[in-house]
């Protein structure tokens, strides 16, 4: 049975305009991203994030801060316009006047400057039915990092009001393809960025084509696949040093790398003896050993939390679906059957889920598999959707969609909130979230 | 000369059939009917004479048996459709006469569904050429095969008129 995420009521829609005033009014967004929220559906949890005061050395913390929450689809932010007052300090409260608005509850902070290019953000999470303080912290940081800043309250919060870890201060990897000069003169970039887009940084740049960037489990290197020497190889690279090897350059495929959980080893996708098939590299001495055996396409592996299993995407029913195999090798077992086309399966952190590209009448989108109950849920609505990943506690899922342009989309885990990440020049595509 | 193309085409049927039954990819009335009308007499006169022509051609002539070099496939399929197979029959006789000569056979896919995917999809679009070239005498080593997948779009555009476009194999020689 498929679920669909799109009950979008008329009462959803104006929540969703008021956000999208919201964030209009009082977001100060760079020129080079913006944020476009497409759907969004009432929470739970409402919550009133007063702009900070205080001259902020960027956008204002308070407004990224309520961006952030927004985004997970756990909170109903209250729009700057509905605010009954502009309070900075816990004694310029006035709770009744919060409550009575029906929040439950209210941060506020300020930022000061402290020294050259010093600054300090005080903030306070108040349960605004109760009138108690949460949480009362004080960030210093260096105008870099005042966004970084802001995406760290956001997780002290969501962290305070659901009991989970926050995954805003993260990071995310894609392929940026420039085409200033059309079609001949693509230039692809794999690019490193916050959470939110932002911060975009140049990792490895090529006219040949850069895909399936994979984090290390600890988050200090991305595994990728760049065709500049004309044909596919996997290499692995430092974020720190830049320092790149070239892990795999077999003749045919050299695609789809999967670090293992424990980092030593890297599934991948290679054609080395005729046809796509799985095989897993332990890093330490380079040797591989083949999990797959069949005539069709076999690609796309993914590692299940304890290591022991791939789920990968085969064609040999003839039509690609999922299937699950022992990382030993041995039978594979198909786990999708809903829908013509399943593909890019990636596990949940917490590995009760797999997320995937399902193709359906002719749109793909991304849907979640639940292992345990086998149900599938579709949470994106696109035409084009494709290369999901899983934010590291789980909450939203990255990935990349098809408006005029390829650009990167987030859909939170629950399905209510979707939003747009797009650059205004370049393409964005195969987005990969940090652990 | 004649049993010699009669058994190639014959070879070339029977695997096509294998192959693209086995990758359970074969359309109902697809290539195995068409290629039985075929060998009636009209394709293999065809081969006969792109044979003869190609041999005498450049492969940079403009309006000569080489000039077409692009091979369109059906959605999700990695079948070499009818219409095609003079393409690839005037590039495998010039090749299988001229032993010097090479080709990268790039295959790509159209932009729908998962981009690692749709690499192994052109990779298998590239194969499917590959293995018709060779039949017909081509050598081993005058075929490299890369996959591009649906990384570099012929034509952009998020329709089927893109997309029947970006679904190819490109041949594409090394040497002149």
């Amino acid at each position: 049975m498929i679920l669909s995420g799109e009950n979008v009521s008329i009462k959803n829609l104006v929540a969703t305009l008021l956000g999208v005033c919201l964030l209009m009014i009082s977001s100060n967004t760079p020129a080079e991203l913006t944020v476009e929220i497409s759907k969004s559906v009432e929470s739970n949890v409402s919550i009133a994030i007063v702009p900070f005061g205080g001259t902020q050395p960027g956008e204002n913390l308070g407004s990224i801060v309520a961006a952030d929450l927004h985004r997970s689809g756990r909170f109903k932010i209250l729009p700057d316009s509905q605010m009954p007052e502009r309070p900075h300090t816990p004694d310029e409260v006035h709770f009744d006047a919060w409550k009575s608005l029906g929040q439950d509850n209210l941060v506020i902070g300020q930022v000061k400057q402290t020294g050259t290019d010093q600054y300090s953000a005080e903030f306070q999470l108040f349960d605004a039915v109760r009138g108690t303080q949460l949480v009362s912290t004080s960030l210093s940081f260096a105008s870099s990092d005042s966004r970084r800043t802001a995406h760290r309250i956001a997780d002290l919060i969501y962290k305070q009001l659901t009991g989970e870890d926050g995954a805003f201060a993260t990071r995310i990897a894609y392929v940026s393809v420039s085409s200033a000069d059309g079609a001949k003169g693509r230039r692809y970039m794999l690019q490193v960025a916050d959470a939110d887009g932002y911060n975009p940084q140049t990792i490895v740049g090529s006219p040949e084509p850069i895909m399936s960037p994979a984090w290390s489990p600890d988050g200090k290197k991305i595994a990728y696949v760049s065709f500049e020497n004309k044909r596919s190889a996997i290499y692995m690279q430092n974020l720190a040093s830049k320092d790149r090897q070239k892990v795999s350059e077999l003749p045919g495929i050299n695609g789809a790398p999967a670090w293992s959980p424990d980092g030593t080893q890297l599934a991948m996708t290679l054609s080395k003896d005729g046809n796509p098939e799985i095989y897993i590299m332990t890093l330490a001495n380079r040797s591989l050993r083949r999990v797959t055996d069949h005539f069709a396409i076999d690609t796309e592996p993914t590692w299940t939390k304890d290591g022991s299993q791939l789920v990968f995407t085969s064609d040999r029913g003839g039509k690609p679906q999922l299937y699950s195999v022992s990382s030993n090798g041995g039978q594979p077992e198909r786990i999708t059957y809903e829908g013509d086309y399943n593909a890019r399966g990636v596990f949940s952190p917490d590995g009760k889920s797999l997320s995937l590209v399902h193709g359906n009448g002719g749109d793909y989108r991304i849907a979640v598999l639940d292992i345990a109950s086998k149900q599938l849920r579709v949470l994106s609505s696109g035409r084009l959707d494709e290369s999901p990943s899983f934010a590291p506690n789980g909450s939203m899922i990255l990935y990349a969609s098809q408006n005029g342009k390829a650009g990167l989309s987030t859909v939170s885990s629950n399905g209510k909130v979707k939003e747009n990440l797009s650059s205004s020049g370049n393409e964005m595509r195969e987005p990969a979230w940090s652990p | 000369m004649k049993f010699i193309q009669i058994a190639a085409l014959l070879l070339i049927a029977s695997i096509c059939a294998s192959g693209c039954s086995s990758s359970g990819r074969t359309k109902p009335g697809g290539m195995g009917s068409e290629f039985g009308n075929a060998g009636d007499g009209s394709v293999n006169g065809n081969y006969g004479s792109a044979g003869a022509q190609s041999n005498g051609y450049s492969v940079d002539d403009q309006s000569g048996p080489l000039a077409k070099r692009i091979i369109y496939f059906v959605y999700d399929s990695n079948e070499v459709q009818p219409e095609y197979m003079p393409i690839v029959t005037n590039h495998a006789n010039y090749l299988a006469s001229n032993r010097g000569k090479t080709v990268v056979l790039e295959g790509h896919a159209d932009e729908r569904g998962s981009p690692e995917y749709n690499i192994a999809l052109g990779e298998q679009r590239a194969q499917s050429v590959a293995k018709l070239m060779k039949l017909q005498g081509v050598g081993e080593a005058q075929i490299q095969i890369v996959s591009f997948g649906e990384e570099k779009a012929a034509v952009s555009g998020h329709d089927e008129n893109a997309w029947q476009q970006n679904r190819r194999v490109e041949i594409n020689y090394t040497e002149h």
